[in-house]
């Protein structure tokens, strides 16, 4: 692919399947090209050139989410090896902020979606649940970063954190249902956005 | 609370000024103390009126706000449909009204000078210092356009909207130009800070709204400063005087008078971060520091004729993570309490004396058309002002301003005491008409305080505005935002965007790394992270439950000896109820009783010298003899308490934690006996933590390096957690014997406790299973005589188990997490 992205035709298949604007996926382009090292496809190798990710601490989760099949919408499960600029789209448009004039259903929808990208992310076995345990894993992962949190009060975080969510399902969280529960509180529509360069003009177009 | 270490070195000062200004009684006359003039000899009692005068005045109408606050109280209904603020005017009108009839003077107004220098500060700090961070900055955007933008616009339209009337004619004839109304203008547009607190505090509105109101509010000062001294200027100068000249100093006098401002704000926060990070030893004066450095960062940038608002407001702001961080947990209170009072005290006063100098009839000068049209102007200006920027602010906003919201926010741009401080201070001679500004804001201030405030809460009720909630923090939330911006960032580092989150991400890093390296003591770099505070909330929540419920059933009453208060800090009102406050006071007398009868007891037995006894009396001595040991260091006017180990805190709530989750997961299992794997995974995980956490479980002496001195208070807090029916948990009993062994063996070096002796374990079990303060000294001797003939077999201590396992380890919860099933009823020890 690489190259024919330049093709304005493609731009436009890919506007309408990820509703990017075309700025932005010039922009996404430029990024993917460069992320890869002028490749049609990127691997999981190519994300640990990213400098600025290094302190991040769940960035193994976030890569994989990259490569789940799930997300990338070809299959129950499963990790891709490669993905090339389309799905690198695909996985992006989870953070398309929410277009409220869009409509009740479609909010619910994209919401929906946005959800289903941060199960598949806890639900590191792709079996559609998330154990207590996979809970507790993600949780401690997340601590592991700060320095200034010391194993032994991770570990009784998680527990904590565990303990809460147990209170609200029963031993491990399906999607739709128990996992929405526990992001209760918080907004997802309004949270999970990334604003996308040129982000501007698009808000005006629709 | 009024010491004078809390108020800082500036209270004698502060009283000093007050008394010029607030007060224009004439013939202050301060004899020196002692001397008494003409005297004929020796008076016993004389009467120095004059002497304390002032002061006393003072005190009294502090007193008396006070109290009027007490009365509004009394009456729940009144405060849930009037604010505060309304009925503090109207009080003040009243007490005007009263004190004009009396002598007619207006003996008491608000001064711009005590406005602006004492009543402000305090209020402006409370703000900064509280101000949810992160919220603030997230719609920091959106708050400067509406500080700068929409105050500009304000003053702009409402003075030139003036002064066109006034050429039309409709407002007869007045000694007033267009500068005079640009001023005016200025003065009236911008949005106060006090009232928006005052009453958006009451109404609840959802953080966002509340976030960009205040903020706005708060900001905005700069452009009032700067638009206030540009137009006096030019009015002195005379309108055809000005050149452009002076109009490009005005502009750039705006980015001087507000960036210096912010800037002198963060150099005295930096100082104030860098001062507490020292005061380890003299914690006593630390909150004085908050208080000074502050108020000082307010009147340098004062004194550069910067915007000493935001000097003070940027100074809490970027102070507070450090300081918070910094200072002991008492001094976080103190400061946060007297922060308070004064915020609140201030505000009182501000309002009651807003109302007492309305009461001045040759302040008022009436012109029907220039006041209605003044209210008319300003409120449809803000309107279409607020739904101008919303317009533009929505294209760029994730989260869209709503027509609700903006609904909200015009309504609720509130004028006060700020404006009415600026119209006092016009000079006379040069501003004619200067009583009718005086008189018009007067009006604007009380409409919108009274008028608006009174009905801002059923209009946000009947909009159905977004309320914020005021939920329990829960920890998953906190992971779950944390989670969040971890995957922004990183969605946003990949796509190569320099975002919010980006710039987020990175300032955290920064402030990680280099601030709190530098403003941050060693020790409390590593125990500040929201996570843990949270997390360290919660388990602080339960602990006060368990012994809440506890002393309710009456069989904990010992845990509320005063040095557990002290060490926990624990509130216990809240959940006090009248039968639990009975109940635990009657229990306490019961252990003032005991404590009597297990002395003589002591005394009787000690010919015999039994250790045992010796070990109970040291029990409840560790109860009874404390506080007075404490108390002792109260004499001392530098010294508190001393600290104690927070680490100490931190293990009993870890273990609290992990029993809790332990035991929930044995009863889950029983539930769920199906899912092989999660089950597979949790005994994985019991096994494993069985192995890591028993060192740092309950035998400090084994492993020195987790050197956690353990005072009764873990023992008493375990003990309460304790559901009763895990008597058949054989595993963790064994265990427990085990342990037992290992503790009778070991010597207790280091530990000054008595209550962690080895003889003395064995004896607690059996104390607590016979509580002694509930039966009669005598009783209590046949268990103790008993306690020698239990064999130290698992199987004696069967019986003992339900205080004694955990008043030993939580690890045998651990074990207890072994392949047999549960009681499917064991309880989450929440309910118990």
């Amino acid at each position: 692919m690489g190259t024919a992205h330049a093709a304005s035709e493609e731009v436009r298949e890919l506007q309408g399947k990820t509703d990017f604007s075309s700025d932005q996926i010039e922009h996404l382009h430029w990024r993917f090209k460069q992320l890869s090292g002028d490749q049609p496809i990127i691997r999981k190798e190519n994300f640990n050139n990213v400098p600025d990710l290094e302190l991040n601490p769940i960035r193994s989760k976030i890569f994989r989410a990259f490569f789940d099949n799930r997300n990338l919408r070809k299959g129950p499960s499963g990790l891709a090896d490669e993905i090339n600029f389309e799905d690198f789209l695909t996985i992006m448009s989870y953070f398309r902020p929410i277009d409220t004039t869009m409509g009740e259903e479609q909010v619910e929808l994209s919401r929906k979606e946005k959800l289903r990208f941060l199960f598949h992310m806890y639900n590191s076995d792709s079996d559609g649940r998330i154990t207590l345990g996979e809970y507790q894993n993600v949780v401690e992962e997340l601590l592991s970063g700060n320095p200034h949190i010391e194993k032994e009060s991770a570990r009784s975080i998680a527990d904590g954190a565990t303990m809460e969510v147990a209170s609200v399902c029963m031993g491990q969280m399906e999607p739709d249902q128990d996992f929405l529960k526990i992001w209760q509180g918080i907004n997802i529509e309004t949270k999970m956005n990334v604003r996308f360069l040129n982000m501007e003009t698009m808000a005006l177009c629709h | 609370m009024w010491g004078p270490r809390a108020r800082g070195p500036g209270r004698g000062l502060l009283l000093a000024l007050v008394l010029g200004g607030l007060l224009r009684t004439g013939g202050v006359e301060v004899e020196p103390g002692g001397a008494h003039g003409e005297s004929e000899g020796f008076q016993v009692v004389t009467f120095e009126w004059a002497h304390v005068q002032d002061p006393y005045v003072i005190a009294l109408w502090i007193l008396v706000a006070s109290l009027a606050k007490i009365g509004f109280h009394l009456s729940h209904k009144v405060t849930s449909v009037v604010p505060e603020s309304a009925l503090l005017i109207v009080l003040g009108l009243v007490l005007g009204g009263i004190v004009w009839a009396a002598d007619h003077i207006a003996s008491f107004t608000l001064t711009p000078t005590v406005f602006f220098f004492y009543l402000l500060p305090p209020i402006v700090l409370d703000a900064g210092y509280f101000m949810p961070n992160r919220l603030f900055f997230g719609n920091l955007g959106t708050i400067l356009l509406y500080a700068v933008v929409g105050t500009v616009w304000n003053a702009a339209t409402t003075g030139l909207s003036l002064y066109g009337v006034f050429l039309s004619g409709l407002m007869g004839d007045l000694q007033i130009g267009l500068l005079d109304f640009l001023l005016f203008g200025s003065l009236i547009a911008a949005v106060d800070p006090v009232a928006v607190l005052a009453v958006f505090e009451e109404v609840h509105v959802n953080e966002v709204l509340f976030i960009i109101v205040f903020g706005e509010s708060l900001l905005n000062d700069a452009v009032t400063v700067v638009l206030y001294n540009v137009f006096e200027s030019f009015v002195s100068l005379g309108g055809d005087n000005v050149t452009g000249v002076d109009c490009v100093k005005g502009i750039v006098s705006f980015f001087v008078v507000s960036l210096g401002g912010t800037l002198v704000g963060v150099i005295f926060a930096f100082l104030l971060s860098l001062v507490t990070r020292f005061t380890k030893h003299v914690r006593i004066i630390e909150p004085g520091f908050v208080f000074v450095i502050s108020y000082l960062s307010y009147l340098t940038s004062e004194m550069l004729s910067l915007s000493a608002i935001l000097a003070i407001t940027f100074c809490g702001i970027c102070c507070q993570k450090y300081v918070k961080a910094n200072i002991s947990e008492q001094s976080a209170t103190t400061v946060r309490y007297t922060m308070k009072m004064l915020a609140s005290g201030a505000e009182t006063i501000i309002f009651m004396f807003l109302g007492i100098s309305a009461v001045n009839p040759f302040i008022w000068t009436w012109n029907t058309a220039f006041v209605l049209l003044t209210l008319v102007f300003i409120s449809v200006y803000r309107a279409i002002g607020v739904v101008l920027q919303t317009w533009l602010l929505n294209r760029y906003r994730m989260v869209q301003l709503e027509p609700i919201d903006q609904v909200v926010l015009s309504y609720g741009g509130l004028r006060g005491a700020v404006a009415f401080a600026l119209v006092v201070l016009l000079d006379g001679e040069k501003v004619k008409e200067k009583n009718l500004f005086v008189s018009t804001t007067i009006i604007v201030v009380f409409f919108t305080v009274i008028f608006q405030g009174l009905t801002i809460k059923p209009l946000v009720q009947w909009l159905k505005v977004k309320r914020s909630e005021h939920r329990e923090p829960r920890l998953n939330e906190k992971l779950h935002g944390r989670a969040f911006d971890h995957i922004l960032s990183a969605i946003e580092d990949i796509s190569g965007q320099i975002g919010h989150n980006y710039l987020r991400d990175k300032w955290s890093h920064f402030d990680r790394k280099f601030l709190s390296r530098v403003l941050m003591r060693r020790s409390a770099q590593k125990s500040r992270d929201r996570i843990l505070n949270v997390f360290h909330e919660l388990n602080l929540k339960d602990a006060i439950s368990y012994v809440a419920e506890g002393e309710r059933r009456g069989s904990l009453a010992f845990i509320r000896s005063p040095s557990t208060d002290n060490m926990v800090n624990v509130d216990f009102t809240p959940r006090s109820s009248t039968v639990e406050a009975s109940v635990s006071y009657l229990l306490r007398e019961n252990v003032s009783a005991v404590c009597l009868d297990m002395q003589s007891l002591e005394q009787r037995r000690r010919s015999i010298r039994d250790a045992e006894d010796m070990v109970t009396h040291h029990t409840l001595q560790q109860y009874l003899y404390k506080p007075r040991q404490e108390y002792k260091h109260l004499y001392s006017r530098h010294e508190l308490t001393p600290t104690e180990d927070e680490k100490q805190d931190r293990e009993i709530f870890h273990r609290t934690m992990r029993k809790r989750l332990e035991s929930f997961k044995s009863a889950k299992l029983g539930l769920n006996q199906n899912k092989k794997a999660a089950k597979m995974y949790k005994r994985e995980r019991a096994q494993k933590r069985r192995n890591s956490s028993i060192p740092n479980g309950k035998l400090p002496t084994e492993i020195p390096v987790q050197n956690f001195a353990i005072k009764e208070k873990d023992l008493e807090l375990s003990d309460t957690e304790e559901p009763p029916n895990y008597d058949e948990m054989s595993g963790g009993i064994e265990f427990l014997a085990g342990v037992t062994k290992d503790t009778a063996s070991d010597s207790p070096a280091g530990i000054d406790n008595p209550v962690f002796s080895p003889d003395e374990a064995l004896d607690r079990s059996l104390l607590a299973r016979v509580p002694p303060w509930l039966s009669p000294g005598e009783t209590v001797v046949p268990s103790q005589r008993a306690r020698t003939q239990i064999p130290l077999s698992p199987g004696a201590f069967r019986r003992l188990t339900p205080l004694r396992l955990s008043s030993k380890s939580v690890d045998s919860f651990l074990q207890a997490d072994g392949p047999e099933e549960r009681p499917p009823a064991a309880p989450e020890s929440t309910h118990m």
